[in-house]
């Protein structure tokens, strides 16, 4: 049936974010979260995130392309990325993340740039993914959520 | 409680607790909030930590445990975590994804009761009340020992605590004992019934305190004692009990000042400053006894369930308040004490700050030599007196003693108000301390109370580590008008969650309101009738209201408060949010266990 097609499909995207790494535990966390009162919270969440974490990556471009030195500032704005991306369990970005700050501690610049430019990719994948991924849920219905694969 | 059965009960103990949480980050306060919310606490967020120390200053009874992030970019979250420590005194968790054990160990000394590491579990959450109760059960122990006044306070606290959550039964019974501690002039600790061991509250006014210290002097300070004073006073109502916490803090008091006085040096300029003619009649009384004593103002500044500890007001310039502020020492928080001293923020700070905000005031554990401010205004047009308050930290009377205090304001046209209660008197001074790094702004917004007043005399002084922003204090000279606060409500929506791109705006928009907030903001005082006494509160408290939401967010369950991203409904909501939000000063009244003046010495 094509309804239950679309289950799978969207049970079998959500199983490989998180085999392939892109969320973690906290995205269970999101999901149990999610009851009768907030029916879309875990979808709340993530489109939270995606919109804040824009406006931090757009700061962290900035800062590089008007004051690169600046690592303190570049560190806080990384930091703070990281938490972000903690709090849905975007598990690469925050990799990247924490990467890209081990880079700022340094003071290097070319291996800040090479760290941010992986984590804008990953946060880009991840978006495009959950994007999908929602949307799916979406003409699915409220689904019931698979067991956690063991981590 | 339906979920109240013997086997749950300890399940059911902590349900309702008013959590705050702290975090710039959007997403982390939505799920915090909503993993709150399913441990059954009442939440309320905020994005932005001076707001959230705002509405912690405003309603400080309104939350019992606080969970604040550690990177914030308006404030570091361990500056926030000493502040509500200090202010406060609620237990603060704080938050990081960042793990590494120097800052764990920072929060820690800083005061964090836990420290938790993001991602934040919700089974972490469930347990926080244990932090809570701790923190109680501590107060608790505290009582014994300190005066019955105090015993009432904390156990009134705790009782209110126990309303809103669920207690076990048995441990309740036994904690309420410990609680009824009989005066302390008692030898055994009498293990009454609550019911019948509350008293109804004095306030030591003005008009009371000068009875008791024309007692005192004419018994003759040595031979004095709480029945003899008593008898004396004449005061109907008044017990010995009353009378007895009273001189003991007076003691206290005086031999503060006797070590200030020793070795300290008290400009001469300070004496002559205290000219009685400079006060109104009650601060006359108040200054010619001082004199007797000695030079020093001082000022009580009473700590919740601490020992009274003594202000020393500056006297002499009002630019040396830098000292001023460092009264605030807390006992175990000398770094911010040491933050204080470094006056270079405090600039020409001539009060003391005044504690109003604080109930509980934190404990001036030493009294740090503090060049005798005082009234000695000179930049001030009028002399705006300082008014200090002295901070009673238990009784809570809501008008407090405030109101007669300032009755003892000097005339604002008068230089060199001594204030400052040179010796005791300490409650006719408030001083209304408002950041002065910007040159208080705030006096130019000030609405004198008095019109003669220039709003610039007073200056506000505040602890620098208290505030830093510029107070702008904006004193509606009808603080009678101030708008219903229940309009807040609509706030709500703004409230508690200050958005991330609408927190710079609001940010903005806050320090163009000024008001730091605790600080009340100077007042023009020249007080020379009750009305004006009456509303003079009020109006303190509404600065410190300025520019804050009331993020009332009780009722937050249903509301979607969140507007961290969106920037423009910020500022919508921002705007709105400010014109509802004026000053309700019975709004504030009510809801802030803030007494501006809390005991003033008089407790």
């Amino acid at each position: 049936m094509e309804y239950s097609n679309l289950r799978h499909r969207a049970a079998d995207m959500r199983k490989s974010l998180f085999d392939q790494g892109y969320l973690d535990e906290q995205f269970y966390q999101l999901e149990e979260l999610q009851d009768e009162v907030s029916p879309n919270f875990v979808e709340e969440v993530v489109t939270l995130f995606f919109r804040d974490s824009a406006r931090l990556i757009s700061n962290i471009e900035q800062t590089l392309d008007k004051c690169p030195q600046d690592f303190v500032k570049l560190d806080a704005y990384v930091h703070q990325l990281k938490d972000s991306s903690s709090s849905i369990g975007a598990s690469r970005v925050k990799n990247a993340c924490t990467l890209c700050r081990e880079y700022c501690d340094e003071k290097n610049l070319e291996g800040c740039l090479k760290l941010f430019h992986k984590l804008k990719r990953e946060h880009a994948v991840l978006r495009q993914k959950l994007g999908s991924y929602f949307q799916l849920l979406r003409q699915v219905g409220p689904m019931e959520i698979a067991t956690r694969p063991s981590m | 409680m339906e979920n109240l059965s013997a086997s749950s009960r300890t399940e059911a103990f902590p349900v309702g607790l008013r959590v705050l949480v702290v975090d710039d980050d959007p997403t982390w306060l939505k799920i915090l909030e909503k993993m709150l919310r399913k441990c059954s606490y009442e939440v309320t967020t905020c994005g932005l930590a001076r707001f959230a120390l705002e509405m912690l200053r405003e309603r400080k009874d309104h939350f019992d445990i606080v969970i604040s992030d550690v990177n914030m970019p308006d404030m570091d979250g361990f500056k926030l975590l000493e502040h509500v420590g200090l202010e406060m005194d609620l237990p603060v968790i704080m938050m990081s994804i960042d793990g590494e054990t120097s800052r764990v160990m920072k929060g820690v000394q800083h005061g964090a009761c836990d420290y938790l590491l993001k991602p934040v579990r919700m089974k972490e959450l469930k347990n926080i009340w244990q932090h809570v109760y701790r923190k109680k059960m501590q107060e608790v122990k505290e009582i014994e020992g300190h005066d019955i006044n105090e015993d009432i306070q904390i156990r009134n606290e705790f009782e209110d605590f126990e309303d809103r959550h669920v207690l076990n039964g048995t441990d309740m019974n036994s904690m309420r004992k410990r609680k009824d501690v009989d005066n302390k002039e008692h030898a055994d600790q009498e293990f009454t019934d609550p019911a019948t061991v509350k008293k109804a509250r004095v306030v030591w006014s003005v008009d009371l305190h000068q009875k008791f210290v024309n007692a005192v002097n004419q018994i003759g300070f040595d031979k004095v004692g709480p029945k003899k004073i008593l008898d004396l006073m004449n005061v109907p109502g008044l017990t010995r009990e009353n009378v007895a916490s009273h001189l003991q803090k007076y003691r206290l008091y005086l031999s503060r000042l006797q070590k200030q006085n020793e070795g300290r040096n008290f400009g001469g300029n300070m004496q002559s400053d205290f000219s009685s003619k400079d006060v109104t009649a009650n601060f006359d009384l108040h200054s010619s006894t001082q004199m007797q004593q000695n030079g020093a103002s001082s000022k009580y500044i009473y700590t919740n369930q601490k020992i009274p500890a003594q202000v020393i007001v500056p006297d002499g310039c009002a630019d040396d308040f830098k000292n001023v502020v460092s009264l605030q020492v807390m006992d175990s928080k000398q770094a911010l004490l040491s933050d204080v001293s470094d006056s270079q923020k405090v600039n020409s700070v001539s009060q003391l700050g005044v504690l109003l905000s604080f109930k509980e005031m934190m404990p001036i554990v030493d009294m740090k030599p503090l060049e005798p401010a005082i009234s000695r205004h000179q930049s001030w047009n009028g002399g705006i007196p300082v008014m200090q308050f002295m901070q009673y930290p238990k009784h809570n009377h809501k008008r407090c003693s405030l109101l007669e205090d300032y009755s003892c304001l000097p005339k604002p046209d008068q230089e060199h108000q001594v204030f400052a209660d040179h010796v005791h008197t300490p409650p006719s001074v408030i001083s209304v301390t408002c950041n002065t790094e910007d040159d208080m702004c705030s006096v130019s917004e000030l609405k004198p109370v008095h019109t003669n007043q220039k709003s610039s005399h007073i200056k506000p002084i505040s602890p620098v580590p208290f505030m830093t922003n510029p107070v702008s204090v904006q004193v509606d000279s009808g603080l009678s008008n101030t708008q219903d606060y229940s309009g807040l409500s609509n706030t709500q929506d703004f409230g508690a969650t200050c958005g991330k791109d609408g927190s710079t705006n609001q940010k903005d928009h806050y320090n163009d309101q000024t008001c730091s907030g605790w600080i009340p903001p100077p007042l023009q005082l020249s007080l020379t009738n009750e009305t004006d006494l009456v509303s003079l509160p009020e109006q303190l408290q509404l600065c410190s209201l300025q520019g804050i939401g009331c993020f009332e967010n009780v009722g937050l369950n249903n509301m979607e408060i969140f507007q961290y991203n969106d920037s423009t409904s910020a500022i919508e909501v921002h705007g709105n949010w400010y014109d509802s939000l004026e000053f309700n000063c019975d709004y504030l009244y009510d809801s802030a266990d803030y007494p501006i003046v809390d005991e003033c010495l008089f407790a």
